[in-house]
C-alpha cells in the first residue's frame, strides 16, 4: 500500500508538470462537447430540390410552393424537362426531383387521382431518405387539403382510415440533442481514459524508465493499479464536467439517480482503462499502441449504437456489441439520462462491464512481465 | 572463506538461433569490484540483464545473493541496485522526487528517504539542484544522481551497465570515487566498461568475445599472461579475435 502511495504521487506529478496534456485532457473535451452535437445533427434541412413542372396549373404551382413552405427543402431548379432536372443531380446541386406530369390539376379534379414521381439521389442515403419521406407526407397533406376542398365530405368516410398518432416517450420533442449528447459524453470519457493508459505505460518503455522499475521488487499488481488510479480520477473529473456542460448548455439534466450513473461508470471506466492498459502490455511503442487503440476505438463507437440503432444492425454485428463495453455504457447513459432507470434496470450492463474489467485487468497483470 | 555473491554456471542465453551468451560461469566475492569487459555485442549487457532478473535465461543456472535466476527474481530484485546502460531515471522529475519515488519504492520509511536524500545532496554537489528536474542536468551528473540512485537501499550487489560512457575524465574519477566508497561498505560492483583505464581500477576483470568469456583474472596476472604493457593491449588482443560484428 505504502508503494501504491509513492506510484501515485509520481503519476500526478508528472501528469500535473506536463501542462500541454493537461491542457489537452481538460480542453479537448470540452471544446469536443460544445461543436459535435451541434454538427451530428440527425434532422435533415436544406434538402436541395428539383421540380420538373409539365403541368404549369395552379395545383402545381400550389404544390410546389407548399413543399417550399415546409423549410425543409431549397428550390434549386424549376425546370421544364426532367432531362434538366437530373443534370442537376448529376452535378451535385440537388438531392430530389419531383416530377408532376402533364394533366395533373385536370385529372385530379375529374379523375381524383393523380401520380407523383420522385427521384431520389441516393448517394447521401439519409438526406435522401428523409428528404423523400418528408415531401411524400407533405404531398399527402396536400392531397387531404385538396380533397378537403373538391369533395363533399361523406359522412362516414368511405375508405377506411388509420391514422397514426405517435407519441415520443422519453424524449418527447425529439429532440436530437437529448439523445445524442450522453453518447458522446460517454465516448469522450471512453477515448480520454483508454488512450492517455495505452499510451502511458508505452512511453515508460520507450523511455527506458519502465527498466528501472522492473529491476526493483515491485508486485506487478500495485504497479497496474499505480497506473490505473490516476487516470481512472482523470476520467471521472471529465465526465464531471461533461455532466454539468450537459445541464448548462443543452439543458439536459439526468432524471435517473446520479448514484446509479456513476457507480456505472466508475465500474466501466476500470473496464476502458483495463483494455488500455491490456494494449500497453502488449506494445513496445506509442506509434503501435496508438494504432491499435485507433482500431479498436472506431470498432466501439461505430457498433456502439451512438449512431446507428443495434436493432438494425447484421446478426453478426449484434453478436460483436455484445462484447463491446461502449454499446453497456452508451445504453445505461441514456437509460439514466432519460429515462430515469433505476439500479435495477441497469444490472445486466452492469454485470457484464464488471466482467470485461475482472478479464481485461486480469489479464493485463498477467500479460504485464517484469521479466522477459 | 570469501562469500560469494554471484555464482554463474554455464549461463546460456538464445534469441533463436543467435546465442547471445554462451555458457558463461564465474563467481563473484562480496565486496568486490568486478570488471565484465567486451566488445560491443559480445554479449555484456544480455548477461547482466539475466543476472538482474529482467531476462529469463534460456539454460545454465545462476545465483544471485544467494537467489536463484529462474525462481527467485524477485527476491534478488530486492537485494540488487541496477544501472541501465540508458539513463533512466524520470527527467521530468526533480532529482529530490525520483529520490524520494525510488526510495518509496524499494521500501524505506519516510525518515530514512530523508537522511539519504541529505547525503545524496551534499556528497554529489546537488544542493542547489534538488529541486531541479533531472532532464535539465549535465550528464556527468545524471549518471552520478542514478548510480547514487541504484545503491539507495543499501543493495548486497550493484550493476552497472557502461555508467561512465560519455562523461568527461574528470567526472569519470568521481565516479569511481562514488563505486570504490561503495565497495568500502561491502558493497559488491559489478560493472562493464569500454575505459581499459577503469578496467585497472576493478580487483578482477573478465573478457567476453563472442558471447563467452575468454579470459577472468586480476588486471596484473591478465598482463603478465598476454605480456602486455596495459589493459589496452590485453583486450586488443582478444577482441581482434571476435567474428561477430560490431553490433
Amino acid at each position: 500500500m505504502r508503494t501504491l502511495r509513492f506510484l501515485l504521487r509520481k503519476e500526478f506529478r508528472q501528469i500535473f508538470r506536463d501542462k500541454a496534456i493537461l491542457t489537452l485532457i481538460f480542453v479537448m473535451p470540452v471544446i469536443q462537447f460544445i461543436v459535435m452535437p451541434l454538427a451530428a445533427d440527425y434532422e435533415v434541412r436544406n434538402v436541395n430540390l428539383a421540380v420538373v413542372d409539365n403541368d404549369k396549373s395552379t395545383y402545381s404551382q400550389k404544390l410546389v410552393s407548399k413543399v417550399i413552405a415546409s423549410g425543409y427543402f431549397k428550390l434549386q431548379g424549376y425546370n421544364s424537362s426532367f432531362k434538366e432536372a437530373f443534370q442537376l443531380i448529376e452535378s451535385d446541386k440537388a438531392d430530389l426531383i419531383l416530377e408532376i406530369p402533364q394533366g395533373f390539376e385536370r385529372n385530379l379534379i375529374r379523375e381524383d387521382k393523380q401520380k407523383l414521381f420522385v427521384a431520389v439521389n441516393a448517394i447521401n442515403g439519409t438526406k435522401a431518405n428523409l428528404g423523400g419521406a418528408y415531401l411524400s407526407s407533405i404531398i399527402g397533406n396536400f392531397n387531404a387539403d385538396i380533397r378537403m376542398q373538391l369533395v363533399q365530405q361523406p359522412r362516414f368516410s368511405q375508405f377506411p382510415v388509420i391514422d397514426v398518432v405517435a407519441s415520443n416517450w422519453f424524449n418527447p420533442a425529439l429532440n436530437y440533442k437529448v439523445f445524442i449528447v450522453p453518447g458522446i459524453l460517454a465516448i469522450l470519457v471512453t477515448m480520454i481514459g483508454g488512450f492517455l493508459t495505452a499510451l502511458n505505460i508505452v512511453k515508460e518503455k520507450e523511455v527506458g524508465t519502465i527498466e528501472q522499475i522492473n529491476v526493483t521488487p515491485i508486485k506487478k499488481h500495485i504497479f497496474i493499479l499505480g497506473k490505473l488510479i490516476p487516470f481512472w480520477i482523470l476520467a471521472m473529473i471529465v465526465f464531471t464536467i461533461g455532466l454539468i456542460l450537459a445541464r448548462v448548455i443543452y439543458g439536459i439534466i439526468p432524471i435517473g439517480n446520479l448514484l446509479v450513473l456513476y457507480v456505472f461508470i466508475a465500474i466501466y471506466l476500470l473496464t476502458v482503462l483495463g483494455f488500455g492498459l491490456l494494449v500497453s502490455t502488449f506494445c513496445d511503442t506509442q506509434q503501435q499502441a496508438m494504432f491499435i487503440m485507433f482500431f479498436f476505438m472506431m470498432l466501439f463507437i461505430l457498433l456502439g449504437g451512438l449512431f446507428t440503432s443495434i436493432d438494425s444492425m447484421p446478426y453478426w454485428a449484434k453478436l460483436i456489441t455484445r462484447i463491446n463495453p461502449v454499446r453497456y455504457m452508451i445504453e445505461v447513459m441514456r437509460m439514466v439520462i432519460l429515462k430515469g432507470s433505476g439500479f435495477q434496470d441497469v444490472l445486466p450492463q452492469m454485470g457484464v462491464v464488471s466482467l470485461m474489467a475482472v478479464i481485461l485487468n486480469g489479464w493485463a497483470i498477467l500479460n504485464y512481465k517484469k521479466t522477459n | 572463506m570469501e562469500e560469494k555473491v554471484i555464482v554463474c554456471d554455464k549461463l546460456t542465453k538464445r534469441f533463436g538461433y543467435f546465442i547471445a551468451t554462451n555458457e558463461i560461469s564465474f563467481e563473484v566475492n562480496k565486496g568486490e569490484i568486478f570488471g565484465f569487459l567486451g566488445a560491443n555485442g559480445a554479449g555484456k549487457t544480455t548477461a547482466m540483464r539475466m543476472l538482474c532478473g529482467l531476462s529469463a535465461p534460456t539454460s545454465g543456472s545462476a545465483t544471485i545473493a544467494g537467489y536463484d535466476v529462474y525462481s527467485e527474481t524477485e527476491k534478488i530484485k530486492r537485494n540488487i541496485g541496477y544501472m541501465s546502460q540508458k539513463f533512466s531515471l524520470y527527467e521530468n522529475l526533480t532529482v529530490l522526487e525520483n529520490v524520494e519515488f525510488f526510495g518509496g519504492i524499494y521500501g524505506l520509511t519516510d525518515q530514512e528517504i530523508k537522511e539519504k536524500t541529505e547525503e545524496l545532496a551534499s556528497k554529489l554537489g546537488l544542493k542547489s539542484e534538488m529541486k531541479k528536474l533531472v532532464g535539465s542536468l549535465p550528464l556527468g551528473w545524471k549518471q552520478k544522481l542514478s548510480f547514487s540512485v541504484a545503491v539507495l537501499h543499501e543493495p548486497k550487489i550493484v550493476f552497472l551497465d557502461e555508467p561512465t560512457g560519455g562523461v568527461d575524465p574528470v567526472t569519470r574519477r568521481q565516479f569511481w570515487d562514488l563505486i570504490y566508497e561503495a565497495a568500502d561498505r561491502r558493497i559488491t560492483v559489478f560493472v562493464t566498461t569500454h575505459y581499459m583505464d577503469e578496467a585497472e581500477y576493478c580487483n578482477r576483470i573478465s573478457i567476453m568475445v563472442d558471447g563467452r568469456i575468454e579470459v577472468l583474472d586480476t588486471p596484473a596476472n591478465l598482463k603478465k599472461q598476454f605480456q602486455a604493457n596495459s589493459m589496452d593491449e590485453v583486450f586488443y588482443q582478444l577482441a581482434r579475435s571476435a567474428k561477430r560484428a560490431d553490433s
